[in-house]
């Protein structure tokens, strides 16, 4: 589950004229007819930099996005719940390992991504930092962060580099069902009883700022990514996801009788366009500089789960366990 | 099925099997984003998964023998209601540890729905033929971890060998006799809990011996029974108090 925001930070020093001017031409032309790049192609280092960026971020959010909605694991409400539950928080460990696979292909191996994930040097989606309160918090992520994943990550799916855009049709597949189960979670809480329907309008309360945030800052204030646009690293503008977003979303919330706290939403019937009140861009940039309500809780798991584990990745890398050979 | 004696005999050995299987897929869920590699937390996750689906299979089983529908049967029993041995409901500990229950666990649960197959109750038998099939998969991971980390250096050997020690009483526990015993054998439901026991010493030898690791003495006096007669540690009403969490704040509503 990954929104994109956040994730280009074009520095000075990121310049392109020490790169070969053919080499170069050559590549902008292959991305222009829509050939996909492949890992041992040649590619400027600025597009190597900031796939790597990209990928790892979104490996991170898939790993960590797992912890929120893995505490409900053993808490959720029945077995059809509990059983879907498990499926799809596995789903979320596994596009991590296909993300840092795809990831490695660019040169930077699984291991140092997670120590840079550890070590606070490199992010992962902002809406992770925060609680899941409540069974229905755990469905409100399902369904709609989710959804909003989807949003991103078919754009950047259309993308230039082969191997992200093979990980990612792979990783829409699979969240689709995600989103269906977490529409079906909250539908059955939103005609429910009482306190059901109490326990979502609080997990969508509580939602909807992160999940505004979700997409990153608006494009007026964005940092400029035109060289990211041209060579299909960027597929989409933040404002164009969470438009998308919102045309697909705000009617099936309405339809449930759910109240979204903004009384400023509307869309506008001549622009086309999702009028909205601007989520506080302060507090987000605060929570991605790790100020947030679970930033330091997240790392701290995925720290302990890392040096718990690290007699086994050590253990599994020595000779003597090598003879095992693959089973099926 | 013959008259109502054998039919709850019958419900007993589903109750063990079906609490054994939740429980432990509960357990080893705990393991969902935090395992010691990802293909290791994606293994657990996925074997947790088709343990939980396996218990509902023969809680459907209980159903249609009269009893309450699975999701009353799992989220509304108190721990002395629960048929488990207390092997599975231990918490997760360390990796070494819920590898070694895995192990030792699902060698005789496979064992146990291979001799299932050819049970006289017609159900059983054909659910234990799909749960074989699965379960073979549960095993092989099993054995290949046990043998690379019983293998591989000091500190693994060391840490997989005080994980079996400790296990072990627990795992002779899975074989606790109940009184319905003899019926479950003379109806043809069951072989019985002996021969599963047998079987299983030979199976876990097979792949210790393939290891540094040393098999502690399986001497069945020492088994830590109970879990079958509703006993168990304090571990299980934590477990059963936060699974039913959200399902007891309205128990009758859909979710």
């Amino acid at each position: 589950m990954y929104g994109g925001g956040n994730i280009f930070e074009v520095n000075k020093s990121d310049n392109l004229n020490q790169e070969d001017p053919v080499k170069l031409d050559e590549f902008e032309a292959r991305i222009a007819r829509g050939e996909k790049v492949e890992p041992s192609d040649w590619m400027p280092a600025l597009y190597r930099k900031q796939l790597i960026r990209m990928i790892e971020q979104h490996a991170h959010s898939e790993i960590i996005g797992a912890l929120p909605e893995g505490t409900w694991i053993t808490r959720a409400p029945g077995f059809k719940r509990k059983m879907a539950l498990m499926a799809k928080v596995q789903d979320e460990v596994g596009h991590a390992q296909l993300l840092y696979s795809a990831a490695e292909t660019l040169g930077k191996s699984r291991e140092q991504m997670m120590q840079d994930l550890i070590n606070g040097r490199s992010k992962y989606s902002n809406i992770f930092n925060y609680p899941a309160f409540t069974w229905a918090d755990s469905t409100i992520i399902s369904w709609l962060v989710d959804a909003g994943a989807i949003v991103n990550q078919l754009a950047n799916s259309k993308g230039s580099y082969g191997p992200y855009c093979r990980a990612l049709e792979r990783i829409c597949a699979e969240e689709s069902f995600h989103l269906k189960y977490g529409h079906h979670a909250v539908i059955h809480l939103a005609t429910g009883t009482n306190i059901q329907r109490e326990m979502v309008q609080g997990a969508l309360n509580r939602w909807w700022p992160p999940m505004m945030h979700f997409f990153g800052p608006p494009d007026k204030i964005s940092v400029h990514t035109e060289v990211l646009t041209k060579w299909k690293v960027k597929m989409a503008t933040n404002d164009e996801c969470r438009q998308q977003f919102l045309d697909m979303y705000v009617p099936k919330i309405w339809e449930l009788n759910l109240t979204i706290p903004d009384p400023n939403l509307r869309k506008n019937s001549e622009t086309r366009q999702w009028e909205y009140s601007e989520p506080d861009w302060d507090e987000f940039i605060r929570v991605i500089n790790g100020d947030g309500p679970c930033n330091a809780e997240r790392l701290s798991v995925r720290r302990t789960a890392e040096e718990r584990g690290e007699w086994v990745r050590k253990a599994l890398l020595t000779k003597e366990a090598k003879y095992v050979t693959p089973l099926a | 099925m013959k008259g109502n004696q054998s039919q709850s005999a019958l419900k007993k050995l589903l109750y063990n099997i079906a609490d054994d299987l939740l429980i432990l897929g509960h357990r080893n869920s705990e393991w969902t984003g935090i395992g010691p590699l990802l293909e290791e937390d994606i293994a657990f996750s996925s074997m947790a998964q088709d343990k939980i689906g396996q218990s509902l299979a023969i809680y459907e089983l209980l159903h249609q023998l009269g009893e309450p529908h699975p999701d009353t049967v799992a989220f509304m029993r108190n721990a002395n209601q629960f048929h488990n041995c207390q092997l599975v409901e231990l918490p997760i500990g360390e990796y070494q540890f819920s590898l070694v229950r895995h192990f030792l666990f699902d060698h005789s649960l496979l064992l146990r729905f291979q001799g299932l197959t050819d049970s006289s109750y017609e159900p059983l038998a054909q659910v234990s033929q799909k749960l074989v099939g699965e379960l073979r998969y549960h095993v092989m991971h099993a054995d290949s971890f046990i043998r690379q980390l019983g293998t591989a250096n000091e500190d693994s050997i060391g840490r997989m060998q005080t994980a079996l020690d400790i296990a072990v009483p627990y795992a002779l526990g899975i074989f606790e006799k109940s009184p319905e015993e003899e019926q479950i054998i003379s109806e043809g439901i069951f072989t019985g809990e002996q021969n599963l026991y047998d079987a299983w010493c030979r199976e876990i030898s097979k792949t210790t011996s393939l290891t540094s690791l040393k098999l502690p003495e399986l001497n069945p006096e020492q088994a830590i029974t109970g879990g079958r007669q509703g006993k168990h540690t304090k571990h299980l009403q934590l477990l059963l108090d936060e699974m039913a969490e959200v399902f007891k704040l309205e128990p009758g509503a859909e979710w």
